[in-house]
């Protein structure tokens, strides 16, 4: 059995978690990259249809602080830009 | 484990401490154990692991605090020695019990990892911590123990709150035993085959499990990508290509039905988030772009500051009282070869380790309380940009910049680190920043070499400072692309809530690191002080040019004896092995510019870089008391003179040393550090041989560079 191609290359138009306004919640549509970095960002919980927020960004661009599942997690623009996102929606935040 | 045996031989219950990181698990283990922890290795690797002992009931249980992960899976060394252990794989014991740590504040993420425990059919015991700041928010403990099927703790570590629940939970976990596998979710039919599949072709010595089989099929990784773990038989990888599924599918739906379960039964149980409002308004100041790294730099230039100019008395008085006793042995016994041995070696050698520790007791206190306030994950925040460009971790900050003051505490303060990968590489550079003991060095070469402006003399020294900086960056850089290329893992900082350190834990922490040094370090310091006191000073008699004896018999004045006493310790050093080995290597180190005394200053600087000046000071008969400011020694040097009539110390020669020393491994201290640190000869060797090897390069070029250009 030969191997597929890696998956997720259909979905490398749409925008990732690393070009998402500050503050605004998106879903997370998918998720690419190699296998054990892909692995190890859904077991931290970055799961496709989890709702997602970035807090801040640290100040030299990297790092970025997002929010999910109600707690804090940390993590760099690269592995960001393997988080592909839902086409954002109308601004959800009321308050 | 004799103390851990009772009298009928039965062997203590053995618990082990899993969790995420930062999830309060070594604060929870430096509680339970107290004074009995022990800091060590698992074997031949550079991960630490700590042993304590605990009353559980009536009886001690041995407590093993394992490194924090987020998964089983194994990607990193650290992820594979927790399957390990909660398993007892590999030659390790099979805990009766896996206390599961989970910080309250983030409960779902933190039970994913229990979800994977219970799917092994490892007895489990949840320990909330940090219950202190999820008032509120968390269910009643009966309903989550009924919900996740095992004990359920709270314990607020730090304040030794819920100790007595902890211990009654480990204790009925201890006595129901094994509980059969828990799963959540069922695995589809294809990934059902796959797991059948997988479970055959498991190492013989495993037990097999469902889910061992469903750990293989996710740790596995195809071919043209690294095996992070290499534990997977060929058996088993062959099984593994002739899946049907494709890996990424199998993730999808592991990973996928866990967190779907945790975020249907768990999440609707929590009352909201934890209060962060505190956290909140330090983290505008302490990570903001311009007042965060102001605040940065004070913070950092008080911890150089305090580790440069507090340990300094301290480390003048042990120096003076090591002499002073030396001095005492001297009067007290007869001259001779074991009374040296006795005030050179083993005197010597016992202040020479005992003199690191003003240094490592304050690192690990700053350090520690960097730690517990929750500051140091900040620094990483900051500096991961920066460090990661080259290669490093954003923690090899703080250790790195510890080097300039010394690189044995700063190899200690790697420990900070929790993968191997980044403290093997922080470990290896470090030692090229401009450390303290190479500035008498420095000094003598500048000070002789480069007279005239103050300005020149202040602006090489900068530049060297500038060169060890650069250097130790690019080598990290080069070593991070070629031996110790990373697994591309993804970063996870977690800033946790700010907390007010707590001194008795700070110190417990430095004590017990403190304690492995003097131990493991100490005792090889120790003996190679002795060889290297042995290799200076045998053969004792060789044949001098003059009769001394009679010489220093018939001297008329006090200074006419000090300076027979001095040119025959100079004619003796000459003769010695260490003189020997000098000359041998002379041919090496010519076309540096060196002739065989500096070689025997380089050999003798191997006890620790200032020793050069004082070797130096015997071999050329001014004596072996004399510091890097002295003026007869400066004057001896301008006047030594090659075979040819030229000097031997030219600016040029000065220049070359200078970048000798800046890069040479010439720290036997250091390399000590460097075993114990790593539990093994492979990395202090490998140190050595790319420092010496850089240093005769950088050198090579500069002395003969600068005569092609026409400069003596």
């Amino acid at each position: 059995m030969v191997l597929r191609a890696p998956a997720f290359e259909s979905d490398s138009g749409a925008p990732s978690l690393a070009g998402t306004p500050l503050r605004t919640p998106v879903t997370i549509s998918s998720v690419g990259g190699e296998r054990g970095f892909r692995r190890r960002l859904l077991e931290l919980g970055l799961l496709p249809g989890t709702q997602v927020e970035i807090i801040r960004v640290a100040p030299l661009g990297d790092p970025m602080e997002i929010s999910l599942r109600g707690s804090r997690l940390s993590i760099r623009r690269e592995e960001a830009a393997q988080v592909r996102i839902k086409a954002l929606a109308q601004p959800a935040r009321t308050a | 484990m004799n103390e851990l045996q009772d009298v009928a031989g039965a062997r203590a219950p053995l618990v082990v401490l899993a969790g995420n990181p930062n999830s309060g698990k070594s604060t929870l283990f430096n509680r339970l154990t107290g004074g009995s922890a022990r800091t060590g290795n698992y074997p031949g690797v550079t991960v630490e692991s700590s042993i304590g002992v605990m009353k559980v009931g009536e009886v001690s249980a041995e407590l093993v605090d394992l490194p924090g992960t987020y998964s089983l899976v194994a990607r990193t060394l650290e992820e594979r020695l927790t399957l390990s252990a909660v398993l007892g794989l590999e030659g390790l014991a099979r805990p009766d019990v896996v206390a599961v740590c989970a910080d309250a504040t983030v409960l779902s993420r933190s039970l994913y990892l229990l979800l994977q425990l219970q799917e092994l059919g490892v007895p489990v015991v949840l320990i909330l911590t940090m219950v202190d700041q999820a008032e509120g928010l968390l269910p009643e403990p009966g309903i989550l123990e009924s919900l996740l099927r095992c004990p359920v703790a709270r314990v607020v570590a730090r304040d030794g709150l819920g100790l007595d629940e902890l211990r009654q939970a480990l204790s009925r976990a201890i006595d129901a035993g094994p509980p059969p596998p828990v799963w959540r979710w069922a695995p589809g039919e294809d990934l059902r085959e796959a797991i059948q599949l997988a479970r055959q072709a498991l190492p013989a010595t495993w037990p097999a499990s469902d889910a061992l089989g469903l750990w293989a099929l996710m740790s596995w990784t195809p071919e043209g990508e690294e095996d992070a773990v290499g534990a997977l038989t060929p058996e088993l990888k062959q099984a593994m290509e002739r899946l049907a599924l494709h890996p990424s599918d199998i993730d999808d739906e592991a990973i996928g039905a866990r967190y779907a379960w945790l975020d249907r039964e768990v999440l609707p149980l929590l009352q909201g988030q934890a209060d962060r409002s505190l956290t909140e308004k330090l983290d505008r100041v302490l990570i903001h772009p311009i007042a965060g790294f102001a605040v940065f730099l004070l913070v950092m230039g008080f911890l150089f500051q305090g580790l440069f100019a507090w340990s300094d008395p301290a480390i003048g008085a042990i120096e003076s009282l090591f002499g002073w006793l030396g001095g005492l042995a001297q009067g007290a016994l007869p001259a001779g070869i074991l009374t040296d041995l006795l005030v050179e070696g083993v005197i010597g050698g016992v202040g020479g380790v005992l003199v690191f520790l003003p240094q490592i007791l304050l690192l690990f206190l700053l350090l520690g309380l960097l730690e517990d306030s929750g500051y140091l994950a900040r620094v990483a925040y900051l500096m991961d940009r920066i460090m990661r460009s080259m290669g490093l971790n954003g923690r090899a900050f703080v250790p790195m910049l510890s080097g300039f003051a010394c690189a044995v505490p700063a190899i200690m303060a790697t420990r900070s680190m929790p993968r191997e990968r980044d403290r093997i590489l922080t470990m290896m550079v470090v030692p090229l920043m401009t450390c303290s003991a190479r500035l008498p060095v420095y000094t003598l070469i500048i000070g002789s070499l480069f007279v005239g402006s103050t300005w020149v003399q202040s602006g090489l020294l900068l530049a060297m400072y500038a060169f060890s900086v650069l250097t130790a960056l690019i080598t990290a850089w080069v070593l991070s692309k070629t031996l110790l290329k990373a697994q591309p893992t993804p970063l996870v900082l977690e800033l946790p809530t700010y907390r007010w350190p707590r001194m008795r834990d700070v110190l417990t922490m430095m004590w017990r690191r403190t304690k492995a040094f003097l131990k493991d370090a100490g005792t090889v310091i120790l003996a190679c002080t002795i060889v290297l006191w042995g290799l200076l000073s045998f053969p004792a008699n060789v044949p001098t040019t003059i009769d001394y004896e009679t010489a220093i018999a018939q001297a008329s004045s006090e200074e006419q004896v000090q300076e027979l006493e001095n040119a025959l310790a100079s004619e003796q050093l000459a003769g010695s092995y260490a003189g020997q080995v000098g000359q041998f290597i002379e041919p090496a180190i010519e076309p540096l510019g060196f002739d065989w005394k500096i070689g025997v200053g380089l050999i003798g600087a191997f006890a620790a870089r200032e020793v050069f000046v004082s070797t130096m000071g015997v071999v050329y008969s001014v004596g072996d008391s004399v510091d890097e400011e002295d003026a007869g020694l400066r004057a001896r040097m301008m006047e030594e003179r090659r075979a040819d009539g030229t000097p031997v110390y030219t600016p040029l020669t000065g220049l070359s040393l200078l970048v000798f020393f800046a890069l040479a491994a010439q720290c036997m201290s250091t390399l000590a550090v460097v075993k114990r640190e790593t539990g093994g000869w492979k990395w202090p060797v490998f140190m050595t041989v790319y420092m010496t090897a850089l240093a005769w390069g950088a050198s090579f070029l500069v002395y003969q560079g600068g005569r092609l250009l026409g400069f003596q």
